[in-house]
């Protein structure tokens, strides 16, 4: 038994100065998400296998031109929903379950601080998302187009949209519930969301409706700047949004913390 | 020195959809250790978690800190530190990183390599908190509460599923805490823990508090205390009961075998053997029964406290 010096536990309470723990929650959580085997399948290793897999090999027909030029947009995209919807929805779903969040919540940070925190987490682990898959994309034979400004919306607006909806979900669902559904939505709009099956190998009809889902914005409005030098993808943006918008909108009506 | 009380709780009622958890309870809770002592089910935790600022009162008043917990949460936070039931932490955090980043949220932390020694989390390496023992995990809750240098700290069942060793070293803690000057209100239902560590019990039943005070008033205020000898049948009882404080009584059970009853203290012990003196009988087999809270709890409520 260790003695301890009588005054160690008296009392002097008080805060931290908010960005010191702002940063240190943003850190940690980061921490989480980088040590976490299944959250790196999910946002490195699956977006990373697809764009090799699909550019190097002739699974689906990109249309006229290299197939990286199709694909990357494609996957920057991909990239955005595995990080901002289902690894934040299935990480913040089971920190509700194992009373993280409430834990959080007697301690001096705000909430608002923590959601600042976890949105500071998605953004850094976005970065080295794109850092990694633009690297190799070049390493493929990617060459790029268009304004860099409207790519930066697209990536914002897309994480705010993604987001509010992997937030919705983790903090109205269960946590298995949360885990099963973010990775069924995670395939299904891998698959019909213009990630790397072009949209037009569906019928009109579907098209249309497919269109509006957010992956299809963003995969979209990302491939008409990158690929084709469009300006301003208006009609995409406004798409998402529309997401981000009623996504952020319900998580922040709905969102239960325990 | 009166200072004002660390916790006030009037009328509280808190309902689950038409089950009541909390059913018009009062506590007051002045600076020291107060324990909440019930059976599961009782409304301890809801209680406490209102406190906490977690959930909001259907009707009746909390202040904590002389703060509302609910509308003055941002300014009472820094100043409690809380020990949830379970969890509260990343599964996938090691324990000493999830303690440094708790510490990291205040502004005068303890040292968090002397807090790790104390509770004996040193051992638990590069272990994540899913793997830890439950011990281990209950030590993390507990030094997560104290690490911030709080005013007043909310322990739920801190020794709950722990070894005896472990829960000694918890009993040690809070009574260090105490000696500190820091409050501590916690939630048990083993009575030995009441016993031992507060100032101030509370017996909550059925969302309301059916007994308060100190462990010895409890103890005095339920049924009298009693004092058994035998000696030769046939003794004046009489004549013991004129010897003895006003309150008390004295009878023989069954030949040979005698009851006192009353505030059985070192004064009435010595009073009824130096009664045998002068009558010259030799008691033997004298014994004290001293009234546990769990006595008390079973008189007040006809119920075992660990149901």
């Amino acid at each position: 038994m260790t003695t301890t010096v009588p005054g160690t536990y008296t009392p002097q309470p008080g805060a931290a100065p908010l960005p010191r723990m702002i940063a240190a929650q943003a850190a940690l959580e980061t921490k989480m998400l980088l040590r976490n085997g299944e959250q790196l399948l999910l946002t490195v290793v699956i977006p990373t296998l697809l764009l090799v897999l699909f550019s190097s090999v002739d699974i689906v027909d990109t249309g006229k031109g290299k197939s990286v030029d199709f694909l990357a947009p494609g996957i920057l995209a991909l990239a955005v929903m595995s990080t901002a919807f289902t690894g934040q929805a299935i990480a913040t779903g089971f920190e509700r379950r194992y009373g993280v969040l409430k834990r959080l919540a007697s301690s001096p940070l705000p909430r608002w601080g923590l959601m600042t925190a976890k949105t500071a987490s998605v953004l850094v682990t976005e970065v080295l998302q794109i850092v990694l898959l633009t690297a190799i994309a070049f390493a493929l034979g990617w060459s790029p187009h268009g304004n860099p400004l409207a790519v930066l919306l697209l990536l914002i607006l897309g994480t705010a949209a993604f987001s509010g909806l992997g937030l919705l979900m983790a903090g109205t669902l269960k946590a298995e519930a949360t885990l099963a559904a973010a990775n069924l939505v995670f395939l299904l709009l891998l698959v019909g969301g213009g990630v790397i099956v072009p949209m037009d190998k569906y019928p009109s009809g579907v098209q249309d409706v497919l269109g509006l889902l957010p992956i299809s914005a963003l995969s979209d409005g990302l491939r008409d700047v990158l690929q084709h030098g469009a300006g301003m993808p208006w009609g995409d943006l406004g798409i998402l949004g529309v997401w981000a918008v009623l996504g952020l909108g319900a998580a922040g009506a709905f969102f239960r913390w325990e | 020195m009166r200072s004002e009380p660390v916790l006030q709780v009037q009328a509280l009622v808190k309902r689950y959809g038409t089950k009541t958890a909390v059913n018009g309870l009062d506590l007051v809770a002045d600076a020291g250790v107060t324990a909440v002592l019930g059976p599961n089910g009782a409304g301890k935790t809801t209680t406490v978690e209102t406190c906490e600022g977690y959930r909001k009162p259907d009707s009746g008043t909390v202040r904590v800190l002389g703060l509302d917990p609910v509308r003055e949460s941002a300014a009472l936070r820094p100043r409690i530190g809380v020990m949830l039931q379970s969890g509260g932490v990343y599964s996938g955090a090691r324990a000493d990183e999830m303690l440094r980043h708790v510490a990291k949220l205040h502004a005068h932390p303890l040292d968090v390599d002397a807090l790790i020694e104390r509770l004996g989390l040193g051992s638990c390496g590069r272990t994540t908190y899913r793997r830890l023992s439950g011990g281990q995990q209950q030590r993390l809750a507990l030094a997560m509460a104290v690490v911030g240098r709080p005013e007043l700290v909310f322990l739920d069942e801190p020794t709950a599923g722990l070894d005896p060793q472990a829960r000694r070293a918890t009993w040690d803690l809070i009574r260090d805490l105490r000696a500190d000057g820091v409050s501590v209100v916690l939630t048990t239902h083993h009575m030995d823990e009441a016993e031992q560590l507060a100032d101030d019990v509370a017996v909550i039943d059925a969302g309301k508090v059916i007994a308060h005070g100190s462990p010895e008033e409890l103890c005095r205020g339920g049924a009298e205390n009693t004092l058994r000898f035998t000696g030769r049948p046939g003794l004046d009882v009489g004549s013991l009961l004129k010897a003895l404080p006003a309150d008390s009584t004295a009878a023989e059970l069954t030949p040979g075998s005698y009851r006192v009853g009353g505030k059985v203290d070192p004064q009435l012990l010595a009073t009824v053997t130096s009664w045998c003196a002068q009558h010259g009988v030799m008691p033997e087999k004298i014994s004290v029964e001293r009234h546990t809270l769990e006595d008390v709890f079973l008189e007040l409520t006809g119920k075992e406290l660990r149901s």
